[in-house]
């Protein structure tokens, strides 16, 4: 009854359009929260009764589509990571519906998700603390698959096939290796082989070039493009790099303090900006070319706190183009402006 | 005349294993409100080069040639006594990687300014040391009340004005930054660069700037100097540099870096990776990761030579073609 109730919110909240059909989407999420419970100390629980909340995920709804690179943008703190690690269920979702090719996992116990998650895997940000240092490569590689219960041939066939992915050629050679052998770039492969050796669906990258040297970056994320391709693997790429983004992302959603200001195509974002904060992200962005003039970065200070967020449009106490009481009480709503591009400003509910 | 001008700096860290090239060999100047980019990937030898310059190395760390000219003294050699009375601060300071951990904790911000003041001179009474640090935190942009918080009630963004505060306590002339963006959000970064850039105007500071990040340099530095394994490759104004670069690697490194407005391309990576400095490939360094290496690049170092007028280049091929 109660759920009822919430799907049909959902759905005057969400409008046509935003659900695409079944088929095409791999993961879908509507009105997706996580709050994490403040810890308070001995003597405040005695005297304070309202427990407070980080709000770290407050609502959101976006889908990844089958072969796509869906990229979540956003200053740290804006909840792009905990939007990752709860699709995996690595945390558990305080509220909000999550499905993946049509079923719903949000609630689903860890013996039932088993089944899911060899269908979605993760690339962690930190290549240089996501493998086990005591493993060599081929046990990190195998590891996936003894827990899925793949044994035998298949197994060594597997591990060899997924060094040659990644292009860690030839695989014997680094089979009997320990991650603190490998440089930085390599290891991040290893990890994109680990994620990809049960053949997955859906996988979460959480920044996973930020660590790497520049000259190395391009390499792993066009092995990602690649593999994605040849795989037909989604994508959900967190980052706060716009520039890079742009240049390997199909669409985008920028969050806000737990909530998605914008999403559309990656082209229309660069073409045209449509919500103050995601323009103001946009022009602090450095440029590559020391002719061209910087716009002026209007926006000042920083990131408010997601335990107790600023009432309505959670930018306003920043936005440079506020535009009166309406920002301040009333939360704007993620609209369609243009075919596919939504946003959620008050500038454009008129 | 050049305020600052190192002429063939090389650093070396003693290890276990063996003798780490750190740096080999880099030739720069900084002129009065003149910024320098200096750019490289991680392990190039950028940090060393601020390290060396302050007199600030780990205990294996050692400059074994080169010279370091302040004001037309050499402070390479100087004792560790007058490097601390005359230069160190007063003349060069340094923000540090990082402000997020560089501040003490356990004192307040006013307290560590006000410490940095009276270290270096210190005739300064504590009240006017903290009458200077509540004008040096109006200059960076921080409410002066503010002044007895600890880092911890600071944002991130503030932490790193302070470290900037601090470092310009005692009015050097040059003030070296070391990757003071990194760590920071966008838009905070945006604005810290700012600071940066208007301090450098206001006060003619000469200014080295640190950073793996081309496009920071495209948008604050007047000159750039692109490091790799622990030499300077190229260096020239910054506008020519990126517009003709001229080594492979400038060229790889430009175009590995993605530019929000341009044309979506495919990002081209540049092969391989940067080598290790205890054993450094023969030659040119840059040899096994170069697509236009000869055989000369193998056996034969190449030198920097000015290829037009302020722009340096080491490169068997620039050499080769301007030579015939």
């Amino acid at each position: 009854m109660k759920r009822e109730k919430v799907t049909s919110l959902l759905a005057i909240w969400f409008p046509r359009g935003v659900v695409v059909e079944m088929d095409e989407t791999v993961i879908r999420v509507e009105g997706l929260r996580k709050w994490f419970p403040v810890r308070m100390g001995f003597f405040r629980s005695l005297f304070s009764r309202m427990q407070l909340y980080v709000k770290a995920v407050d609502g959101i709804s976006f889908e990844v589509r089958k072969k796509e690179i869906f990229a979540l943008a956003g200053e740290s703190g804006s909840g792009k990571t905990t939007t990752g690690r709860v699709l995996l269920k690595l945390v558990e979702p305080t509220n909000g519906k999550m499905y993946f090719k049509g079923k719903e996992i949000t609630f689903l116990g860890k013996n039932e998700f088993k089944p899911f998650r060899r269908k979605m895997q993760m690339i962690f940000q930190d290549p240089y603390e996501s493998l086990n240092p005591r493993m060599t490569i081929q046990g990190i590689l195998e590891e996936p698959l003894l827990i899925q219960g793949i044994m035998g041939e298949d197994k060594e066939e597997r591990v060899f096939k997924a060094l040659e992915d990644v292009d860690l050629i030839p695989p014997e050679e680094f089979l009997l290796r320990y991650p603190h052998e490998l440089s930085g770039g390599q290891r991040q492969r290893v990890a994109v082989a680990r994620a990809l050796i049960l053949n997955p669906e859906f996988v979460v990258a959480d920044e996973p070039v930020s660590m790497l040297d520049v000259s190395i970056r391009a390499g792993i994320l066009k092995l990602m493009e690649d593999l994605m391709k040849k795989y037909e693997v989604s994508f959900l790429y967190i980052t706060h790099d716009l520039a890079l983004a742009r240049h390997i992302c199909d669409r985008i959603a920028i969050m806000y303090l737990g909530k998605i200001v914008e999403m559309c195509d990656m082209d229309d974002l660069v073409k045209e900006p449509l919500h103050p904060y995601t323009r103001a992200l946009m022009a602090a962005v450095p440029v590559p070319d020391p002719t061209s003039r910087r716009v002026e970065v209007k926006v000042k200070g920083e990131i408010p706190s997601p335990v107790n967020p600023p009432p309505g449009c959670r930018f306003h106490t920043r936005c440079p183009e506020y535009i009166g009481s309406i920002c301040k009480t009333v939360e704007p709503a993620l609209i369609e402006i243009k075919n596919g591009h939504y946003t959620a400003c008050h500038l454009y509910s008129k | 005349m050049a305020v600052l001008k190192l002429e063939s700096l090389k650093t070396f860290y003693e290890t276990l294993t063996g003798e780490v090239k750190a740096v080999d060999g880099a030739s720069f100047e900084v002129e009065k409100g003149e910024s320098i980019g200096l750019a490289g990937e991680s392990g190039c030898g950028k940090t060393t080069i601020a390290l060396s310059i302050l007199r600030i190395l780990p205990t294996n760390g050692k400059i074994v040639g080169g010279k370091i000219l302040f004001k037309g003294t050499d402070i390479a050699k100087l004792g560790e006594d007058e490097i601390r009375e005359k230069i160190r601060w007063k003349e060069i300071s340094i923000v540090f990687q990082g402000a997020m951990n560089a501040l003490n904790p356990v004192y307040s911000i006013g307290y560590q300014i006000k410490e940095a003041i009276q270290l270096h001179e210190p005739y300064v009474t504590s009240r006017e040391a903290l009458e200077r640090a509540k004008k040096l935190f109006e200059l960076v942009g921080i409410e002066p009340s503010r002044i007895n918080n600890y880092p911890h009630e600071f944002s991130g963004g503030m932490r790193q004005r302070a470290m900037i505060a601090m470092a310009l306590a005692c009015n050097p002339s040059i003030l070296i930054a070391d990757e003071p963006g990194t760590a920071l959000d966008v838009i905070v970064q945006a604005q810290v660069l700012k600071l940066l850039n208007e301090l450098k105007e206001k006060l003619g500071l000469g200014m080295i700037l640190i950073t793996h990040d081309l496009s920071i340099i495209a948008e604050t530095c007047e000159k750039t100097a692109i490091m790799y394994a622990g030499k300077i490759v190229e260096h020239g104004d910054v506008v020519t540099l990126f517009k003709e670069p001229l080594h492979p690697y400038t060229i790889k490194l430009i175009d590995a870096f993605p530019d929000l407005t341009a044309e979506r391309t495919r990002m081209i990576a540049i092969p391989g990776s940067p080598p290790n400095l205890l054993n450094p490939p023969s030659g040119c360094r840059f040899h096994p990761r170069c697509d236009f290496a000869m055989d000369v690049c193998r056996k034969v170092e190449p030198e920097l030579i000015e290829e037009r007028k302020g722009h340096f280049i080491a490169c068997h091929l620039v050499s080769k073609r301007s030579g015939s």
